[in-house]
């Protein structure tokens, strides 16, 4: 039994990114996660969605190590959440970004909070400019951008130091119609020039299914998986994939199931 | 140039007349003060002696001022605020954000501020005077103490109120506990600390000008303002009333420009 458990992560299948076993949290003596597992496939982009609160955004916290768990495993890559290199967007641009900072600086600071040299500090962040094609001045202070471009800045400082997995938590419910449209573009084409995993909580059914290759669909709490849809559709996705068959069969299958959860 | 744009240019004219209009508008209660002031001195229903017109009170503030008469209490003054400010500063914002950081800390303390800060301050002049005795130092200490505690419990709050978001997104980054309080406590907590920095400024004028009244001093406007009452100079008396106002209002503006020049996010 104790060389099972010792023995577990070389075990844990490499080819996912994100291994949970037998997660256990309660809150106040209620239960919300009891004996919950997940293993989700790498190189995928993954979005939660499921009824009010049914802990999506815990299920997040709790993997990318915000939250305390209770009891269980959980490993990224292989490794215990201390050892992975993880990157978080916040879903409040305005409470996550320091203001005292001009953009380049709050892009910078996990490097400076490695102790990476200025200079080299300097080439990541542009590069990561230039990758992306982000025309944005970043010498000015954060609140001087418009919703979409904070949010923007936040994913890059995100992604500045090399992650192996990007959480990202409702990336757009702070964003109105036309800037999600801008923002879901941009996190599109750096999920297909990167490849870094993302697990991305999204409180809009339509949302979660249009990026992703697995959409998790939680139930009610105690939560539980109740289903993983795969959405196969290649990228880029455009407005076009919208009113694609595919589409609109997966996002009715989702519909149902929620609506099946809701009754119970 | 069509008919459009010359009622639109017309209607800029206009606008701009207006706000500048509008900027004049804090005058408005000044001129009525010193109108109500100007009727009630020349009706007659004052004593003269007691109240003169507001023309001759600007007139001695004038040319107390020009001619330095009044400048040596008013440097005096100015001095000891801002000596009992630095001290108080000095120390209250380090202890407040101390305390701030530690939850514990700060309950253990929470009473023991919020008592004395209750405490008027001039109450204490006498224990003060007790143990420091009437020197300038003594006049400056109380200031200091009363100043200290607005400080602290600001800067304190400031810290204990940072936003548990931005705390989080500096831990999730990889920042240990000395940079998440480097890089963030310490920001977060500034917009309250100038708030209690401001605070400070101005009890500390006002424990100054009491100070200088009750502890006996050479120079100094409070002891200016009670020797023009005694020998009923009252022009002078109020010419430095007047005087501390001006002086408690512009210490009031410095610290609100350097709040914006030093926290330019607040509110953003």
């Amino acid at each position: 039994m104790m060389i099972n458990s010792l023995t577990s992560p070389t075990i844990a299948p490499p080819e996912h990114f994100i291994s949970v076993q037998g997660l256990c949290k309660s809150f106040a003596g209620q239960p919300l996660y009891e004996d919950f597992n997940l293993d989700l496939p790498n190189n995928q982009l993954v979005s939660v969605f499921g009824p009010n609160g049914c802990g999506k955004s815990t299920l997040i916290n709790m993997i990318s190590g915000l939250i305390p768990i209770d009891r269980g495993e959980i490993w990224i890559h292989g490794k215990p959440i201390r050892r992975a290199k993880i990157g978080y967007v916040f879903q409040n641009y305005r409470d996550s970004m320091f203001p005292w900072m001009s953009a380049y600086d709050n892009i910078a600071y996990p490097l400076r909070v490695k102790g990476m040299a200025e200079r080299d500090c300097r080439d990541r962040v542009e590069r990561l400019i230039q990758t992306f094609n982000i025309r944005l001045d970043l010498k000015r202070y954060p609140y001087s951008f418009s919703g979409g471009q904070q949010q923007l800045v936040s994913i890059l400082r995100a992604l500045v130091a090399d992650p192996e997995v990007l959480f990202l938590d409702e990336p757009f419910s702070a964003l109105d119609f036309e800037t999600t449209l801008f923002v879901r573009d941009k996190l599109q084409e750096i999920f297909m020039a990167t490849g870094i995993p993302m697990l991305m909580v999204v409180h809009n059914l339509e949302e979660a299914v249009f990026l992703a290759d697995t959409v998790l669909l939680l139930s009610k709490r105690p939560t539980h998986l109740v289903e993983a849809v795969p959405f196969t559709v290649p990228r880029p996705r455009t407005p076009d994939t919208l009113t694609s068959a595919e589409f609109i069969e997966v996002s009715r299958h989702c519909l149902e199931i929620f609506r099946q959860e809701m009754r119970k | 140039m069509t008919a459009s744009s010359v009622r639109s240019s017309n209607s800029s004219a206009q606008d701009s007349l207006i706000r500048s209009v509008d900027r004049l508008l804090p005058l408005v209660g000044v001129l009525v003060l010193f109108g109500v002031w100007w009727l009630i001195a020349i009706s007659g229903f004052v004593n003269p002696v007691l109240l003169p017109t507001p023309i001759a009170t600007l007139g001695t503030l004038i040319t107390g001022m020009l001619t330095g008469v009044m400048l040596p209490d008013f440097i005096a003054t100015v001095l000891r605020t801002f000596s009992a400010f630095l001290m108080a500063a000095a120390v209250g914002v380090p202890i407040g954000v101390a305390l701030g950081s530690s939850e514990k800390l700060y309950r253990s303390m929470e009473f023991l501020i919020d008592f004395f800060r209750s405490t008027p301050a001039s109450a204490l002049i006498p224990l003060f005077i007790l143990f420091f005795g009437i020197s300038d130092f003594s006049k400056v200490v109380i200031a200091a103490f009363s100043a200290f505690l607005l400080i602290v419990f600001n800067s304190a709050y400031g810290v204990i109120n940072a936003k548990q978001s931005r705390i989080l997104a500096a831990k999730v980054m990889g920042a240990n506990r000395w940079r998440v309080f480097k890089d963030v406590l310490l920001l977060e907590s500034l917009p309250q600390t100038f708030i209690g920095l401001r605070s400070g400024i101005s009890i500390s004028l006002v424990i100054v000008i009491v100070a200088e009244m009750f502890v006996g001093t050479e120079q100094g406007l409070g002891k200016r303002i009670i020797d023009a009452q005694q020998v009923l100079n009252v022009s002078d008396m109020y010419a430095s009333i007047l005087v501390t106002g001006i002086l408690g209002y512009f210490l009031n503006m410095l610290f609100l420009l350097l709040e914006k020049r030093f926290v330019h996010w607040s509110g953003k």
